[in-house]
């Protein structure tokens, strides 16, 4: 061991060093955000809650051509379909179930009329797992309830697609 | 207070007994809520060297996270493990608390303002502060669990290893002061260093084992660096693993009102104690607690700071540092020292 290093050893030099670093973090601006008031930019290819839209009329979108259903990885979808009083073809019922669900959006990406979509919200923790297994109103309501940001998103994505 | 409580015609022996209750409480109670804002402080501080946020909900600025978590804590259930015995395990955290609170019996917070001012204070402490492992040792052994029982081995030696440094930085004190009673000690240092620096610390003789009581106070309190007895990522708690509810935070009140002690002898064997940094007549306006109380928390942030910074030490390093560098050092200034006050203060014999 040469001198300086017994110096450096016996002065704490390293350790010092290491303080002297800290401190200066101590006094940096924080790297978190405040989550609860403050939240991060989501991209407008935010994957989240899944959403049932309508057209303009108010009238569903889904077709029911089950492609969502066929192309869930996780066979998180569930749809039974039968014709309607005016002969168009539509579902009876449209369950998620959100507790097997993973997210990939090849539900939306399948879907031919952009029915089917994955909303910006990603703040629907429950107390209960039966209030995660999504019916067609649930779904349809979140629809109605996001409409605008999802549009949105979806026209800015659109160049992309 | 005892000739106020006899005035009011209580006998000597009741009026002795009240007054010491009354005095056990004012140092009890306002040390069990430093300890609880302690805690909030630790996480804070270690949280802002990371660059996180810490507790900021409950209360403004999180100020009631320790209260919130006490009331969580207070409100659990008691588990207590089948195949453990049954007696020690729920006696060894309140040894550990009992053990951590005695010592402040002996703390002058001023001139007189002291519980105990017993002349063997330095030796009461040390004393004390050695019992607190058997807490540890009796919980490690109690759980009849393996964590624990590694961590109580660990902590076992741990504590004995640098007990040996912290005996030997004691006595270079010691002999500097020619005292065991703390309040002589703080007063030995007016006026130590140029005749106005009130600290033993800044005396080139006595800094390099303010450093080592620091260093070994940290290892004393199982705080980071050397807290391998709790050594999260490889024996899961240690030897609290196996503890719920109360009797866990009875664990880590005792843990922290501990790192608070070690603190306050900081600064009092090393860094004037509750005397002003300079001896300038205006600074002793102030009163002596607020410095003490000023100098235990700037030394509750240097641990913080240190358990922010340092990696955890492994057992053979820690082990090698204790015996080999800690222990030959400490000795050789002891050495040191009582060779400079033969030759200073006594004179060499012809």
């Amino acid at each position: 061991m040469s001198v300086g290093q017994i110096i450096k050893s016996f002065t704490l030099w390293e350790f010092v060093k290491a303080h002297a670093l800290t401190l200066r973090y101590f006094f940096r601006a924080k790297a978190t955000i405040n989550y609860p008031y403050e939240k991060n930019p989501l991209s407008p290819r935010f994957r989240g809650e899944h959403a049932l839209r309508r057209y303009p009329n108010g009238e569903e979108r889904c077709i029911a051509c089950k492609l969502c259903e066929a192309v869930c990885p996780a066979l998180a979808i569930t749809i039974e379909a039968e014709p309607r009083d005016d002969g168009s073809r539509r579902t009876t019922r449209y369950d998620i179930d959100m507790t097997k669900c993973i997210y990939c959006g090849l539900c939306a990406e399948a879907c031919p009329v952009d029915a089917i979509v994955e909303g910006p919200n990603f703040e629907f923790a429950t107390e209960t797992r039966e209030e995660l297994i999504y019916d067609k109103t649930k779904l349809l309501d979140n629809g109605d309830r996001w409409e605008r940001t999802i549009a949105a998103n979806l026209a800015a994505d659109a160049p992309y697609r | 207070m005892t000739a106020l409580f006899q005035s009011w015609g209580m006998a000597f022996g009741w009026a002795w007994f009240v007054s010491t209750i009354i005095g056990i409480l004012v140092i009890a109670l306002p040390v069990m809520l430093f300890v609880a804002l302690a805690i909030y402080a630790d996480r804070k501080i270690w949280a802002s060297m990371a660059l996180r946020r810490g507790p900021n909900v409950v209360g403004p600025f999180g100020l009631l996270q320790s209260f919130a978590d006490g009331l969580k804590v207070f409100l659990q259930e008691t588990i207590v493990p089948s195949a453990s015995n049954r007696g020690l395990f729920l006696l060894a955290p309140i040894i550990t608390f009992t053990v951590a609170l005695i010592v402040w019996s002996v703390i002058p917070f001023q001139i007189g303002v002291v519980l105990a001012d017993i002349n063997v204070g330095l030796l009461y402490v040390l004393a004390a502060s050695s019992l607190g492992v058997y807490g540890i040792i009796m919980a490690g052994w109690a759980s009849n669990s393996k964590y624990p029982f590694f961590s109580a081995l660990r902590a076992a030696a741990q504590m004995v290893s640098y007990e040996v440094a912290i005996g030997f930085v004691l006595i270079s004190v010691v002999l500097w002061t020619g005292s065991f009673n703390l309040t002589d000690i703080v007063m030995a240092q007016k006026g130590e260093v140029f005749g106005f620096i009130n600290a033993f610390g800044w005396n080139p003789l006595l800094f390099p084992m303010a450093v080592l009581f620091l260093i070994s106070s940290l290892a004393e309190t199982q705080r980071a660096p050397f807290d391998i007895a709790e050594a999260d990522s490889e024996l899961v708690a240690g030897y609290q693993t196996e503890y719920s509810s109360m009797s866990f935070a009875l664990f880590w009140l005792g843990e922290y009102a501990n790192v608070i002690l070690m603190c306050a002898l900081n600064a009092i064997l090393f860094w004037g104690g509750f005397l002003p940094p300079f001896d300038w007549a205006p600074l002793y306006l102030v009163p002596g607690i607020l410095w003490l109380f000023g100098k235990i928390l700037f030394f509750f942030f240097v641990f913080s700071w240190i358990k922010a910074t340092v990696p955890r030490f492994r057992y053979d390093q820690l082990m090698r540092l204790g015996w080999k560098i800690f222990l030959p050092l400490s000795l050789f200034w002891v050495f040191l020292v009582s060779g400079y006050l033969m030759l200073v203060r006594v004179g060499v014999p012809a």
